[in-house]
């Protein structure tokens, strides 16, 4: 069976194996040659770890980058956005510019966030500026919506952190830190519901970065009405859209699983607001995606043996301003109906396709450019190399200057290039 | 000008001023000229004129313009003077009679089920259950009250029943058919358009004229007419004229100006007296409880609930139908439909007609699928008393002949007498091939035709079909693509053998593009 592609993966899921027989790959055990992984965060941390990691050969590809959780665990992507925004403005590039207020205009697109407990006092002050305000904790490492609560009085943190000590969860490391973040009590509501977004997004290499979106993400609903009245805080299903969760409520669904595509979003939005804010919103998402990746990009070791999907959790205010909540570096691949599998068959197929050409065995020393038919339902979103080829600066400029409602990416079938207005 | 026409045209025009004189436009422009009388200007000898150049000035011209329009789009056909009212609303006898048995099964189901599950037609809430109700106005979709026991009182295939059986007392068909007879369901003779009259009436549709909803136009780059449309769009909605909007239409609406042209159209402007006549809606449905209720939720729950593009607006869905189920203004479109609204008496009080009230209050009794009338919708309005208006207008312009029997030329029956010549004309062999493997086609595409298709395409593709609804003031296009889905798929219902198979071929059309197959369908295959 030469030349055949070897794989191995640890998630037992259908559309992953179906997608790698259809290629007639060869599956193989982890302790044999293999040139395929699609792993699990719990092993990338093993392959790379210091004790027994191997060497990865050319012809060998993994699904995660070595230190991904610089962008996937919540306390590390804050603090690598934080630090991306001083840079800046010690740079003085005109992303860093403020409004009068001392918010950055193009780089506020995280909710304020803070970790505890080793930011307590930083906290404590920002939260006496605005009492009435509602904060969400969540414990740094974990995923799915676990451990997660909200908090609007300074008692309830402190309850918490008394507790916390007197149990055996106490300890110092940074597996039980917590981040603790402003909520955003203002969502974009449609039909009453609170929802946000999934959206996909795939790196094949962070220096010169390389980015693609997915465009058949998918906005999650509650299956609970949204009120934001605080009585209402205990019952998670109101605030939280994680279909891990709300699979818990009653009203769950099974036929549509609370899920809708983002083109229904773009139909719902230009139909009732207008096409550019819905432009303009559009365009800020990606932006925003592109401005965490390149946060990330000078910590992340860019091993050659690696690409990663994301799933990007995005929450759009009554202003129609997007806040990026978190990225998860696996994307859940449990299909929860039957538009959800296709949807995953499809995004693992586009995905293979971008970052195994042909599927034949991989060699990472090829140029990382595929063909634009290959990219299936995938975008390019950005491509520093192409951007700094046709003088990154005047673009950045073109962004910073860029009078409201100019016509933003409007993405279609039809293969027209995407013209992203900031690029 | 013809003596007979004159006499029509002063008829039309006594029936308009009469409709608008109840209206509130007339009131308001009573109000107007109070509050102008004390104006010192005024001079007798040029008061009409200056009155013409006023209502220029003030927008009170388009206004008025706009309101004759929309009772010109529900004036019935010309009718002689002296016919009978039942004969406006519909001229055949057989008809009439087909549509007032039909009420009446419709009627006696909806009695058994109450007598069946021991509940009234209607009663007061107690005030607890109607604070409750107002609590939770917003998020009716979180009850689940127990409806296992309800069921609709009608599925679209049992009306489909009704249809197949009507015939013509005067009309014999004879046992020998020829080669120019009726081979499908519809035993009935009406006049409906053939592809010629057809490819006339839809000529804005024609292959070389821009058109949303088409990617690929050879004649004109779709980017560039695109852009042309929209700033055209801009400058009709400026202009505020339905009749204008309505042209424009034709060609499909950009999604951003839909809205707001759909309105103009429908002549739907939402003043503050709207939205408070929407909240005395409301507050009945409040105060009363009705049996009908159950009917819309069970619908919404089996219908909108369960799909992928509408289930995010079930809360709406109640608000509009439980709102609507109250509304008496409805019954005013019974004026122009065949169907007449069922009458309920007080207790006690039966065939007494002093004590006979409507049921319910709006005269429509909701069947399987009625919510997916208002869920695309829900995709252009988020504030309930438009989206609410919207909906009305379009089920009393429209939606209502998609559900009773007449002989118009919109009504479902001449709708399903149209697909049917359709395909049997310009698709002889697939007709005759489903035909004899028991598939008739109508029995596939009935569904499509009497939801408007809405459930069954894309939002995006059911948008730009309800465009040219509007566009052309006729469901008739509604035939014509029920016809195009089939010879889109033709090949592959050719190879099937039994009804199931074909209803599977077409079990899914959500990725079907509407303007597409109606232009090839239409204007691409030589007759």
């Amino acid at each position: 069976m030469a030349g055949k592609l070897k794989w191995v993966t640890d998630i037992e899921k259908s559309v992953l194996i179906n997608n790698f027989e259809k290629r007639g790959w060869v599956q193989v055990t982890e302790s044999e040659d293999w040139n395929f992984y699609w792993m699990s965060v719990q092993t990338i941390r093993n392959c790379f770890s210091v004790e027994n990691g191997f060497r990865l050969s050319d012809d060998q590809l993994v699904n995660h980058f070595p230190n991904h959780y610089e962008l996937t665990r919540k306390d590390l992507m804050v603090k690598n956005i934080k630090r991306y925004r001083k840079e800046q403005e010690k740079e003085g590039s005109p992303l860093a510019e403020k409004d009068e207020n001392g918010k950055y205009l193009y780089l506020d697109f995280v909710p304020v966030t803070f970790m505890l407990p080793a930011d307590y006092n930083l906290f404590v002050e920002e939260f006496r500026k605005n009492p009435s305000s509602t904060w969400i904790m969540k414990p740094c490492g974990k995923a799915q919506g676990k451990g997660i609560f909200l908090i609007n009085k300074l008692s309830q943190i402190k309850k918490w952190s008394r507790d916390s000590k007197t149990s055996s969860f106490v300890s110092q490391s940074s597996k039980e830190a917590y981040v603790i973040s402003l909520y955003i009590d203002n969502p974009l509501l449609i039909g009453g519901k609170k929802f946000d977004l999934r959206l996909y997004v795939l790196v094949t290499t962070y220096r010169p970065l390389k980015c693609y979106m997915y465009k058949l993400g998918f906005c999650r609903f509650c299956t609970v009405k949204y009120t934001p009245s605080t009585n209402e805080l205990d019952n998670m299903f109101v605030h939280l859209t994680n279909v891990a969760i709300q699979k818990h409520g009653d009203d769950y669904n099974h036929v549509h699983g609370g899920k809708w595509t983002v083109s229904n979003l773009r139909l719902y939005l230009e139909s009732t607001r207008g096409q550019e804010v819905t432009d303009k919103l559009f365009d800020e998402i990606h932006w925003i995606i592109v401005q965490s990746l390149k946060a990330v990009a000078p910590v992340m070791n860019n091993d050659k043996h690696c690409f990663e999907c994301y799933g990007y959790d995005i929450i759009i205010d009554d202003k129609l301003k997007p806040w990026l909540i978190e990225v998860n570096a696996s994307p859940s691949l449990t299909s929860s109906t039957a538009n959800d599998r296709i949807l995953k068959y499809n995004l693992i197929n586009d995905t293979l396709n971008i970052v195994v050409p042909n599927g034949e065995t991989p060699d990472c020393k090829m140029n990382k450019h595929p063909p634009r038919e290959v990219l299936g339902h995938y975008e390019i979103l950005y491509d520093e190399e192409a951007a700094q080829a046709d003088g990154a600066e005047r673009d950045l400029k073109c962004r910073v200057g860029q009078p409201a409602g100019v016509k933003g990416s409007r993405t279609r079938d039809s293969g027209r290039p995407v013209i992203t207005t900031w690029k | 000008m013809q003596q007979g026409e004159e006499d029509e045209l002063s008829v039309t025009i006594a029936h308009i001023v009469r409709k608008l004189k109840g209206s509130s436009l007339h009131s308001q422009l009573e109000k107007e000229a109070r509050a102008s009388l004390h104006n010192t200007d005024i001079k007798l000898e040029t008061l009409k004129e200056d009155i013409k150049e006023f209502f220029k000035t003030s927008g009170w011209e388009k206004k008025l313009q706009n309101a004759v329009y929309r009772e010109l789009s529900v004036l019935p056909a010309p009718c002689h003077p002296l016919a009978p009212v039942e004969h406006i609303k519909e001229p055949l006898t057989y008809m009439r009679k087909a549509q007032a048995s039909w009420e009446k099964r419709v009627i006696k189901s909806l009695n058994s089920m109450c007598t069946e599950l021991n509940i009234q037609l209607a009663r007061k809430r107690p005030l607890n259950e109607q604070k409750e109700l107002l609590n939770k106005w917003n998020e009716m979709g979180t009850d689940e009250p127990d409806l296992s026991l309800f069921r609709p009182v009608y599925a679209p295939k049992d009306f489909l029943e009704v249809l197949i059986n009507l015939r013509n007392p005067n009309y014999d068909i004879g046992d020998q058919g020829n080669y120019k007879s009726h081979l499908g369901l519809i035993q009935v003779p009406l006049k409906i358009k053939d592809i010629p009259e057809l490819r006339d009436f839809f000529q804005e549709l024609s292959l070389n004229t821009g058109q949303l909803g088409v990617d690929d136009s050879t004649q004109v780059p779709p980017e560039l007419f695109e852009n042309e449309h929209l700033s055209l769009g801009k400058k009709v909605l400026a202009g505020h004229d339905s009749a204008a909007a309505q042209q424009f239409v034709r060609q499909g609406c950009p999604t951003s100006l839909r809205a707001d042209l759909w309105a103009l159209i429908l002549n739907i402007s939402n003043q503050p007296e709207d939205m408070l006549y929407y909240e005395q809606l409301k507050s009945n449905v409040i105060q009363h409880d009705l049996l009908s209720d159950s009917l819309i939720y069970k619908d919404v729950k089996l219908t909108a609930s369960n799909d992928d593009y509408y289930f995010v607006f079930e809360d709406y869905l109640y608000q509009v139908l439980l709102c609507f189920s109250r509304d008496t203004s409805v019954l005013a479109h019974f004026s122009y439909s065949s169907a007449s609204p069922p009458k309920s008496y007080i207790r006690g009080k039966l065939g007494l007609e002093e004590f006979a009230v409507f049921y319910p209050p709006n005269g429509v009794i909701p069947f399987h699928g009625f919510s997916m009338y208002v869920a695309p919708l829900c995709f252009l309005y988020h504030e309930p008393s438009k989206l609410y208006q919207v909906f009305r207008e379009m089920y009393v312009r429209y939606f209502f002949r998609l559900h009773s029997i007449s002989s118009h030329v919109s009504g479902i029956l001449s709708l399903c007498l149209m697909f049917e010549t359709l395909l049997q004309t310009h698709l002889p062999q697939l007709f005759y091939h489903l035909r004899e493997i028991g598939a008739q086609p109508l029995r596939i595409s009935f569904k499509w035709m009497v939801r408007a298709f809405s459930g069954y395409l894309a939002t995006d593709q059911l948008l730009l079909l309800w465009d040219r609804i509007l566009g052309y003031d006729s469901l008739e296009i509604l035939a014509v693509l029920a016809a195009a889905v089939f010879a889109f798929r033709a090949v592959n219902l050719m190879e099937v053998t039994s009804l199931a198979a074909a209803e599977a071929v077409l079990a899914d059309i959500s990725t079907l593009k509407v303007m597409p197959l109606l232009q090839i369908f239409l204007f691409a295959v030589v007759p």
